[in-house]
């Protein structure tokens, strides 16, 4: 494609990677620019992963200064020292990033990602956001796919011991590469939003219960308009009281909404899990890589993982 | 930050990392975050450019330095207040005993091969120690958990033994590109640079064996005034023409096999034969950065090249070791990393291939099927490091009943990309950890207790420093200290038969096989048997008992308590990886992709002519089925019922 080579310094530093997915997708990822808004665990864990596999650009966005609290599953950079004063979480971690590989241009935008038109975007192939609350989410998805051009939308959030991705590739084709035969295929995605109304009574009846759990306390933080993880078991009460009205609103059985996760969720709060940032960091980064190579098989639309089970699960909430 | 009671197991806990190569970093990183504090790790590579598209921890100014120790500053550098202890090391050195294995209260591994894999696991059966074993190729990775009495060991099921090729096939009959590459690596390389006295199959076997031999020592040796143009191109007529017309002469060969066609120089070449070098002007003279492709301005590596642009390769490339490189002729050894060797070998494998009809290939992939590279990305690594994070803690709070084996998929079964199987109990007949004695058929008349030793002691049971027992009477042993003439006798005793020892060992006889170091002894009944099947069974032995079905193949059974099985093993050569056969297969039928798994079996089969061992013989072992290799799709098996899982 484009008829550009790699260079042999290139060709050299990926080489394992090319012998995975060709040089093609390899070259059409080091034309991709990609902006990170929320530098939680598996952001950061996502931005390692894909700034060593090459991508054009990285773009980090989070204002925030740096605590202990956002340092918890962060290893860009030392616990505090007294020359982070006055400077952002997106700046260390900038920093940090570019070290790892020279080829990869990384830069911070500041401000919040809710507060961008839809211009901004397009200069992103794809656009991962964490830790903002679910309109922002909504917002950014939306003015995402109001560009000419598709832009890929992530959405991530890791509670603990467990974490979901959420995946809007617009209309992709890419090659599925299952057995000899290498064909075209074209998927079709829900917003953000689409998804999420979707009535529960339509949905697979094995839906996994994270998927009804995480849309509660997704709810709860919207209503008392708290970002994410800004919870505790002191609002259970609130919270099981909000399950039940959901439930009965989308004529759901109450049983679909496990008592047991809800308090999981809650105890957990902003803490994250690293081995479960490491676990989800890894996917978002391989679904990120297959958005903008157009190699292998996407996953479509909802992905979970929670160390109670053990299992990574695929759900996929569309019409 | 981890909940409360895991914070306290994790912070009290003393864990062994074994490898610091792709998932070794990731792990680090993941175990340093996780709260733990007291973390050894032993890596006896050091860091190579290749590397550093996933193993973060390094930059290009670590190119060279020892993996461990540079793993170890990085992490301290976001977690200053840790423990980390390198070693830069072969776990296989004897100070890492199983009295070094019993101070942790779990190893993690993150190796890169099936022989440290297997050392890995005795010791922790001897000490005792919990052990949660990993491997990752492409987007494919696994972790199981290891526990002595409770789960069964790594060896339990026979890991499948890296596939070699018949001699003949190499020598005489490719059908395939990778028997081009073997012939081109193993025979042409080797005999051209490598060590003379070792013994080559280049020559194919004409008649009158010692006039082919002598025939082939006179073209192959320089005479000291031989113009390189001359001598380049008589190697050339000799390999891909001559020998192909006396191959040719074999017409039972050719009844059912498309002949080939010989090969030479003044054909693909026609103007070459005046001579035309490449440009050495624009070749630097630092060693390594000889090369053939730049000083004939060839560039790209994924390019495939024609039957005429390998021929200038090959030449350029033969020309440039005599006079850049003339020093390191008679010892050189294949080294992927070595530009030259790669391209000398690529354009050989390319010449041989062309002559036998098959489809050339680039410098790229011929380079990863000869130096046996496997496919590596950074977040398989990721995921994987963090699945062995969380089993580790579990191991720690003895947390039995949620161990779980993962499996990390590239399509979904069932919807899983993560798939955790109960772990299954020991098997009761594993020679390994349990003390089940194997079954040795073997012409104990003509078998030397050498070829015992190497064949099945070393290759087989994987044993380095072994020590052989007949009842209470010492065969043989290996140390340091042995008494002179103790050793003397040893020696004599490796090249006697069996049935001629001092204690003869015939039908009916229980060997003792013990490795010190390991802390593993196994026995083995001897069966005598007059005849072997030559193709089947190369060896000329057969050692059972323990296997539950053809090691070519995947055995690993993995059924999910309903009905999707998976069979992915672990193997092991070369990087982070560790799967031989692809993916799972569910319910549904999801396809494998075929052609990039059976291009993982051959990378992975190439392991006995890899680089690991230097002047290795030609593959003996037989098996020319690839094909039937890829097969994994194993509900129907009878041993998924024999199998038992934990409860």
């Amino acid at each position: 494609m484009d008829g550009e080579e790699l260079t042999a310094q290139e060709t050299a530093l990926y080489d394992r990677q090319i012998r995975v997915w060709g040089a093609d997708a390899q070259r059409r990822l080091s034309k991709s620019h990609i902006l990170v808004s929320g530098l939680s665990g598996i952001s950061v864990e996502f931005c390692k992963n894909i700034v060593l596999a090459g991508v054009g650009s990285l773009t980090l966005m989070d204002d925030r200064p740096v605590t202990d609290d956002v340092l918890q599953a962060n290893f860009l950079f030392p616990p505090l020292e007294s020359e982070y004063v006055g400077r952002s979480l997106g700046e260390l971690c900038c920093e940090s990033l570019k070290d790892f590989n020279p080829m990869v241009c990384v830069s911070v935008v500041k401000g919040d990602v809710a507060q961008f038109d839809g211009e901004f975007f397009d200069k992103f192939d794809a656009v991962v956001v964490s830790g903002c609350s679910f309109n922002t989410k909504k917002a950014v998805n939306e003015k995402c796919r109001k560009q000419s051009k598709r832009i890929a939308f992530f959405a991530v959030e890791c509670r603990d011991s467990c974490g979901e991705i959420f995946v809007d590739l617009q209309n992709h084709s890419y090659m599925q590469k299952n057995s000899n035969v290498a064909a075209e295929c074209l998927l079709s995605y829900p917003s953000l939003e689409e998804a999420i109304m979707i009535p529960w009574k339509g949905l697979p009846r094995r839906v996994t219960k994270l998927y009804f759990a995480m849309r509660v306390i997704e709810k709860f933080e919207l209503l008392k308009e708290r970002n994410p993880g800004e919870i505790s078991m002191f609002d259970l009460p609130d919270v099981l009281k909000l399950s039940k009205e959901l439930c009965e609103a989308q004529s759901l059985s109450e049983s679909h909404i496990s008592v047991a996760l809800l308090e999981r969720l809650l105890a957990a709060g902003r803490r994250e899990c690293p081995p479960v940032c490491a676990v989800l960091g890894g996917f978002l980064g391989q679904e990120v890589i297959k958005a903008l190579s157009g190699k292998g098989d996407p996953l479509k639309n909802f992905f979970y993982f929670d160390t109670a089970d053990g299992k990574g699960v695929i759900e996929d909430i569309s019409n | 930050m981890a909940s409360e009671p895991q914070l306290e197991a994790v912070k009290g806990a003393k864990v062994l990392m074994v490898g610091a190569g792709g998932i070794g970093c990731e792990l680090l990183k993941t175990l340093a975050l996780s709260g733990f504090q007291d973390i050894h790790i032993i890596d006896m590579d050091t860091i190579e450019v290749s590397n550093l598209n996933r193993q973060f921890l390094f930059r290009q100014c670590h190119v060279g330095q020892s993996k461990a120790k540079v793993a170890r500053d990085a992490v301290l550098r976001f977690r200053p207040h840790i423990n980390i202890t390198p070693y830069h090391a072969n776990v296989k050195d004897p100070e890492f005993n199983v009295d070094f294995f019993k101070q942790f209260n779990v190893v993690l591994n993150g190796l890169d091969n099936l022989d440290a894999r297997r050392h890995v696991n005795r010791l922790c059966l001897a000490a005792e120690v919990p052990l949660v074993e990993s491997g990752t190729t492409g987007f494919l990775g696994q972790v199981t958990v290891h526990v002595k009495g409770k789960t069964e060991c790594y060896e339990c099921q026979p890991k499948p033994i890296p596939k070699t090729y018949p001699i003949c096939t190499i020598t005489s009959t490719p059908s395939k590109f990778v028997h081009c590459i073997v012939w081109a690596k193993d025979l042409l390389f080797a005999k051209l640079f490598g060590d003379k006295n070792q013994d080559n199959d280049l020559n194919v076997h004409s008649g009158d064996a010692d006039n082919a031999s002598r025939h082939m020592e006179d073209v192959f040796d320089r005479s000291v005034d031989e113009d390189l143009e001359k001598y380049g191109q008589k190697i050339y007529d000799h390999v891909f023409g001559y020998n192909i017309e006396i191959a040719l002469t074999n017409e039972e060969t050719w009844r059912n096999r498309r002949k080939p066609t010989p090969i030479y120089i003044k054909d693909v070449l026609p103007d070459n034969l005046s001579g035309q070098n490449g440009n050495l002007e624009n070749c630097t003279t630092e060693e390594s950065a000889v090369s053939a492709m730049s000083s004939l301005g060839f560039k790209n590596s994924q390019d495939v090249w024609s039957l005429a642009e390998s021929s200038k390769i090959f030449l350029e490339a033969l020309r440039l070791f005599f006079e850049k490189r003339h020093k390191d002729i008679g010892n050189l050894t294949f080294d992927k990393d070595d530009q030259l060797a790669v391209e000398f070998v690529t354009a050989a494998a390319n010449i041989r291939a062309s002559s036998f009809g098959i489809p050339l290939h680039s410098l790229f992939e011929a380079k990863g099927i000869a130096g046996n590279i496997v496919h590596a990305v950074a977040t398989t690594n990721a995921i994987i490091a963090g699945l062995i994070v969380i089993e580790a803690i579990k191991v720690l709070k003895d947390d039995y009943k949620n161990y779980r084996m993962t499996y990390c998929l590239e399509h979904p079964t069932r919807k899983m990309l993560l798939m955790p199987v109960v772990p299954f109990e020991a098997n009761k007949s594993c020679y390994v950890c349990s003390e089940t004695p194997l079954l040795l058929e073997i012409n104990t008349h003509s078998s030397k207790l050498r070829d015992f030793i190497e064949k099945i002691v070393k290759n087989k049971l994987g044993m380095s420093s072994p020590l052989i027992m007949h009842g209470s009477t010492l065969i043989y042993e290996v140390g340091d200290d042995l008494e002179e003439d103790v050793a003397a006798n040893y020696s004599l005793n490796l090249d006697k038969v069996l049935a001629e020892l001092p204690t003869p060992v015939t039908s009916g006889t229980i060997l003792t096989i013990e490795d010190l170091q390991q802390e593993f002894s196994c026995n083995i009944n001897i069966k005598h048997r007059e005849d072997f099947d030559e193709e089947n069974e190369p060896d000329g032995m057969v050692l059972s008992g323990w296997t539950m079905a053809s090691t070519e193949k995947d055995n690993r059974i993995m059924s999910n308590g309903e009905s999707t099985s998976t069979a992915l093993e672990m193997q092991g050569n070369t990087d982070d990886i560790e799967i031989t056969a692809g993916e799972p297969i569910g319910l549904g039928g999801i396809k494998r992709k075929h052609s990039e798994t059976s291009e993982r079996l051959e990378e992975a089969s190439l392991t006995h002519t890899g680089s690991s061992s230097a002047n290795q013989a030609p593959p003996e072992d037989v098996d020319d089925n690839e094909e039937e290799d890829d097969l994994v799709l194993l509900d129907n098996d009878p041993e998924i019922g024999k199998k038992k899982r934990l409860k």
